[in-house]
């Protein structure tokens, strides 16, 4: 444990550079995966080649990608950007299915309720479709926030700095604690991001929880009452 | 005025839905599409706002080919209210009620402002306004269906079922309601229903449907009861037996009227009246006004 103490600069910063190479990863697979989603949802054809080619993807192993990327892209095997692209398409492989899913799972009266009430195709998509999909797009958000926190470790071993580096450098130098902190910080962060995104969903998708007009309406009898 | 020309609707499977439809739907006239599920009914609403295209066939608004016009444009238009409700679950009720008012530009407060009204009009409380669908029962989302169906004032409102998932109690107080709304409000009335009862109860013309969107007979229900064109219709009116089969009897200290199954319906009284539309006077009760007809 005195190595911690001693080392919190040291964990803080590799917390701040794992932030650094999977909160991007996480926003950006999301941007991305929609319109990908959309067209393998809104299309049958698009919808096989899309989700096999997105399902392959996610077969292929990190180690080898994280090294073989920077040959595609250009950037240095250390680099955070290289880390950040083969997240960023772990997270993609990933979100792709489950937006065509969540698109998917938007109830068929509703939709045609909208286009009979006059919604163009756009404004459907963006007013009706996407913020209904939203608790099974949160769903999956949640599964990549937590899985790339976790993936991102892996950049260690090829030097890009993160929580990783504690257990790399922990093996090296035989700091038990090292190692210990490294995973307990990791899977910290991890339920850190999840709560977040917990709290968002809740502030966004305010219609997801119908208790809250019962608790509501249950605190004002008790005030009526007293 | 809705005019179907030669209608015909051939779905991709090859299912033909409505064959060769033809049928004058009067202004400011309730008109109700009867039929049992399959019959086509929603198929030929849909038609009317373009959420189906006919395969052959015109459908007219005033004379105007609908095929010629812009579909979103045309169904901001045109009311809708659906079987269950069809509201946006994500949306609370009023701002359910204002969507289409801010489709077609309304600002958010102007279009809020005249949706509160609008709850006033269905009698809905304008405390529930801040609720979300799923926070009402199935009447009071009836009733914010119809408020919406109504938000952007339109010459035609298309109901599919509106009240036929809501318990019959609620769906009586909602049908007195709907004629009063069009006492007041004078629309365009397309309603499709399964219910006999229920399209006798609110229609000024009532068309019944078989399979494939044959009109089996259309006119007032007053002319249809008295004089069902086949035995299909008497059938599905109920015309030879039951509730609508009354006769007189005698019970020494005066008539009473009974029905097909022996029970007592009521007593006639005064002579018939015909002349209000919207009263239960068109209804199956028509020349007795002491007939409570369920
Ligand atoms: N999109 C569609 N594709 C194929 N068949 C359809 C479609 N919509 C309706 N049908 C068929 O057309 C017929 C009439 O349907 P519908 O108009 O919904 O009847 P109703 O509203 O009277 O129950 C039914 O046989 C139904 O299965
Ligand atoms: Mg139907």
């Amino acid at each position: 444990m005195t190595w911690v103490w001693s080392n919190l600069d040291f964990i803080w910063d590799r917390t701040l550079d794992h932030l650094l190479v999977s909160v991007p990863p996480i926003i950006l697979s999301f941007l991305i995966a929609v319109p990908l989603g959309w067209l393998a949802h809104r299309y049958r054809v698009s919808r096989g080649i899309i989700l096999t080619v997105v399902g392959l993807f996610y077969a292929v192993p990190s180690l080898p990608l994280f090294i073989v990327l920077p040959f595609i892209v250009g950037t240095s095997v250390r680099s955070p950007l290289n880390l950040i692209i083969a997240l960023t398409l772990y997270g993609v492989a990933l979100l792709v299915r489950v937006v065509a899913d969540g698109l998917e799972s938007v109830d068929r009266e509703v939709r045609q309720s909208a286009t009979a009430v006059g919604f163009s195709a756009r404004s459907q998509f963006w007013q009706v479709e996407l913020p209904l999909a939203g608790p099974v797009l949160l769903a999956g958000l949640r599964v990549v926030a937590v899985s790339t926190v976790s993936l991102a470790t892996v950049g260690a071993v090829i030097g890009a700095q993160s929580l990783g580096s504690l257990f790399t450098d922990g093996f090296q130098r035989g700091i038990q604690s090292e190692i210990m902190a490294g995973i307990v910080a990791t899977v910290a962060l991890a339920l850190i991001l999840d709560g977040i995104l917990v709290l968002l969903g809740r502030m966004i998708m305010p219609w997801t929880r119908p208790q809250a007009a019962v608790v509501r309406r249950a605190a004002e009898l008790k005030r009526v009452a007293a | 005025m809705i005019e179907f020309r030669s209608v015909t609707k051939r779905f991709a499977d090859g299912t033909v839905a409505v064959d060769n439809f033809n049928l004058v739907l009067p202004s400011r006239k309730t008109t109700v599409l009867v039929g049992t599920s399959g019959s086509g009914k929603t198929t030929l609403l849909r038609m009317i706002n373009r959420m189906v295209d006919p395969t052959s066939g015109t459908v007219e608004i005033d004379g105007a080919d609908i095929g010629t016009l812009e579909p979103v444009k045309l169904r901001r238009g045109i009311g809708y209210v659906m079987q269950n409700s069809g509201l946006l679950p994500h949306r609370k009720v009023i701002d359910n009620v204002a969507t289409v008012p801010m489709l077609r530009g309304l600002t958010r407060k102007k279009a809020r402002e005249d949706a509160l009204l609008l709850l006033d009009t269905v009698g809905l409380d304008r405390s529930l306004a801040d609720r979300y669908p799923s926070q009402l029962s199935g009447g009071q989302q009836q009733r914010v269906g119809v408020a919406r169906g109504l938000a952007v004032n339109p010459n035609i409102l298309l109901m599919d079922e509106p009240f036929g998932a809501v318990d019959p109690i609620v769906r009586a107080e909602l049908q007195q309601e709907l004629l009063r709304l069009q006492r007041e409000l004078d629309k365009t009335v397309v309603f499709v229903t399964h219910d006999i009862d229920e399209a006798f109860l609110l229609g000024d013309q009532v068309a019944i449907l078989r399979t494939g969107g044959k009109i089996a007979q259309v006119g007032t229900p007053a002319e249809i009861l008295a004089n069902p064109a086949d035995e299909f219709v008497a059938t599905f009116v109920g015309a030879e037996r039951g509730k609508r089969s009354l006769h007189l009897e005698n019970h020494g200290h005066g008539d009473v009227l009974v029905d097909g199954d022996g029970r007592l319906a009521g007593v006639l009284v005064g002579a018939p009246t015909t002349q209000d539309k919207a009263g239960p006077a068109s209804g199956p009760g028509a020349s007795a006004p002491g007939v409570e007809p369920r």
